[in-house]
């Protein structure tokens, strides 16, 4: 007898469970349903009557960042709300994040976003979209640059300002000594946000590089730290992802320490309402993202602009165990 | 000796079909087919935008064809142009030179680096896999390492107000416009040493030893082909050509950012690799490695123009490189087959 014999039987047979067990073991609750009915909810209704127009967003970001899937969330939005077609590309290397605009200018889109974390290099790129009549709004990093590129706003957060908001909140809490974990060493927005945290807090702060990208690595380096130094008694990181790995750090750790981070993310609303965590500084991801479309749109429509030469500020905004609970929803949805 | 019989072709290359025919028909066939798929795809801008992302890959597709065809790797190719980008744009900048001061430092350092891999792949015999992943580990934190500790950032300082900048601008990162096509000084780079690396290859000498020596490194050696001294210039070939991109990026963007080029080698591998060049060595062309990198170029843009979900970009690259990859093995089959 071989299994040869029994191959016309054993498909027809594995389908036939297999659609069995998926109409009886149906949950009424949760799951991919809700998510579904929860999504077109959230986009049904509302169009406006101008004409179909295409937004490209081309960004520095690596594949698969859930910050900035969330910037994506809230453009894709405002998209279906505007009428818009969204073309959303990312590179992390400067010449092919340069090549990216160059193609959504060659596909003749009505309107860009940008964000600026490569400066200078994005000079003469952004001198043809201008040339080529279209309007540009630069978000997330870069907000030196966004006037000089003729942007005609820049939607973000300035880092440094981040930063004493949180060396601000942390001296509010009477930390005493504070360990900052930079993740990308030579990042200069990150430099920016332990700098200014710094500034504003009265107490010691000492910044630890760690490898972002090996977290396994970043944790055993928080705990061997935090061993190491027993006056340390806040952690502040720097990432969401970040946050998780110091929380395990200071589990690791076995003393009473306190974790604050920038940046939200399911285990911070989490630790947030556990009380394992501080507070977050916030930027909001979900409004750049939305409001770089809106305001392209409005643009387009009424000539609108935002800000009046400056930045328009989507952070920081301090969230503590107050706040937590309210956020959760939003942040499982994946738009905060 | 008999130098004589090396200046001959090795009788085995006539009965091959030609490696790059396959490239050729990828190509091709890429072509149609975003042509359909994507509106925008054929528009003379868009013909600019897709050539420069080619030629960005095919000035370094040159050397590693070569590299590959003498049968060994470079894995630092990457780094190495961010090497030689950072290098000329510091130099210029803390000794306040003129701008081709650090053009030409930047050429000896490449030079010296490339040369240091093919010296310790003669003296050490380890594969070149290994040697070059130490340059291309140690260049990468000596990148980031120098770039920090001269600039204090990760990021050089701008060069764009200084002395010669313009003219080195012109020869590395200046654009012509042709009927609302832009093309880029790098496109003719790239024409320039796909010509100069195909005569090297085909009609001289030094050409024949490369094929004997990704042949069989023992039979040529015995036949009296230096061995050393071929892989040492193949490898200066990679440092020349790293030297030209590294400038091209550095006058065209102004300034460095130094974690940049990890992962490109491999890049220039696959298009080698697409464009027929055999990866045990020995067999392979020039202009084989340029389709490559244009296939590469016309698929990677070619999915932007085609506005497909970018979640999906680097399954849909491999798909088509794998896909192109197929055709170019098949109808090379074919060819050898029929003759």
């Amino acid at each position: 007898m071989s299994v040869r014999r029994f191959r016309p039987v054993l498909l027809p047979l594995a389908a036939l469970l297999l659609v069995t067990a998926t109409l009886s073991g149906c949950s009424s609750t949760g799951g991919r349903r809700a998510e579904q009915a929860r999504s077109r909810a959230a986009t049904a209704g509302g169009a406006v009557d101008t004409p179909r127009w295409t937004v490209a967003m081309v960004t520095h970001a690596g594949a698969g960042d859930a910050f900035w899937d969330t910037v994506r969330k809230g453009a894709e939005q405002a998209a279906a709300k505007d009428n818009i077609t969204f073309l959303y590309s990312n590179d992390a290397q400067t010449q092919n994040q340069v090549q990216l605009i160059q193609a959504a200018i060659d596909q003749r889109v009505d309107g860009l976003l940008v964000s600026l974390a490569k400066g200078e290099a994005l000079t003469d790129v952004l001198a043809k979209a201008k040339a080529a009549g279209i309007p540009l709004i630069s978000i997330n990093s870069g907000q030196e640059f966004s006037a000089r590129f003729g942007a005609l706003t820049h939607i973000g957060q300035d880092e440094s300002t981040a930063g004493k908001a949180a060396g601000t909140e942390l001296g509010r809490r009477g930390r005493k000594s504070v360990l900052c974990v930079i993740h990308e060493q030579g990042n200069i927005g990150q430099e920016q946000r332990c700098g200014g945290a710094k500034g504003a807090f009265g107490g010691t702060l000492q910044t630890l590089y760690v490898d972002g990208v090996n977290l396994p690595d970043a944790r055993a380096a928080i705990a061997a730290k935090l061993q190491a130094d027993p006056a340390v008694d806040t952690v502040l990181t720097l990432s969401a992802p970040l946050a998780a790995t110091g929380l395990q750090a200071v589990q690791d750790a076995r003393r009473p320490v306190e974790l604050d981070t920038f940046d939200l993310g399911t285990q911070v609303v989490t630790g947030l309402q556990a009380g394992t965590v501080g507070f977050a500084v916030d930027q909001q991801p979900y409004l750049q993202g939305y409001q770089g479309v809106d305001l392209l749109w409005l643009y387009r429509y009424n000539l609108d602009v935002l800000g009046g030469g400056g930045p328009v500020l989507t952070g920081p905004q301090i969230l503590t165990k107050d706040d937590a609970a309210a956020l959760a929803a939003y942040v499982a949805r994946g738009t905060r | 000796m008999s130098t004589d019989l090396l200046v001959s072709r090795p009788p085995g290359r006539h009965r091959r079909a030609r490696p790059e025919l396959g490239a050729a028909l990828a190509a091709v066939a890429v072509l149609l087919f975003f042509s359909v798929v994507a509106d925008s795809f054929l528009r003379a801008s868009s013909i600019g935008t897709v050539l420069y992302a080619a030629s960005t890959i095919g000035i370094m597709a040159v050397p590693v064809s070569l590299l590959m065809i003498g049968g060994e790797f470079d894995l630092s190719a990457g780094v190495l142009v961010t090497t030689a980008a950072l290098t000329s744009s510091m130099v210029s900048y803390q000794l306040t030179a003129v701008t081709w001061v650090g053009v030409l430092v930047s050429l000896l350092v490449t030079l010296a680096v490339s040369g240091f891999n093919g010296w310790m792949l003669g003296r050490t015999r380890l594969p070149s896999f290994i040697v070059t992943l130490g340059t291309f580990l140690m260049l990468t934190g000596a990148n980031l390492g120098l770039t920090k500790l001269v600039s204090g950032t990760v990021t050089t300082k701008p060069i764009g107000d200084m002395q010669g900048f313009d003219s080195c601008r012109w020869l590395f990162a200046s654009e012509l416009t042709v009927g609302g096509m832009t093309l880029k000084a790098t496109v003719w780079w790239w024409l320039g040493l796909v010509v100069v690396g195909s005569w090297v290859l085909l009609r001289t000498r030094y050409g024949n030893w490369v094929f004997a020596v990704g042949g069989d490194a023992a039979a040529a050696r015995a036949v009296g082909v230096p061995v050393g001294r071929t892989k040492i210039g193949l490898y200066l070939g990679v440092g020349f050509c790293a030297w030209v991109l590294g400038q091209h990026l550095l006058f065209s963007f102004d300034t460095v950012q130094s974690g940049e080029g990890v992962g490109n080698e491999l890049i220039y591998i696959v298009a080698a690799v697409i464009g027929g060049c055999l990866i045990t060595g020995g067999y392979g062309s020039v202009v084989g490695g340029a389709l490559g990198a244009l296939i590469f170029g016309m698929v990677s843009k070619g999915i932007v123009y085609a506005q497909w979900n970018p979640d999906w970009f680097k399954f849909f690259l491999g798909a088509m490189l794998l896909l192109a990859a197929l055709l170019n093995s098949w109808v090379k089959q074919r060819a050898e087959r029929g003759r």
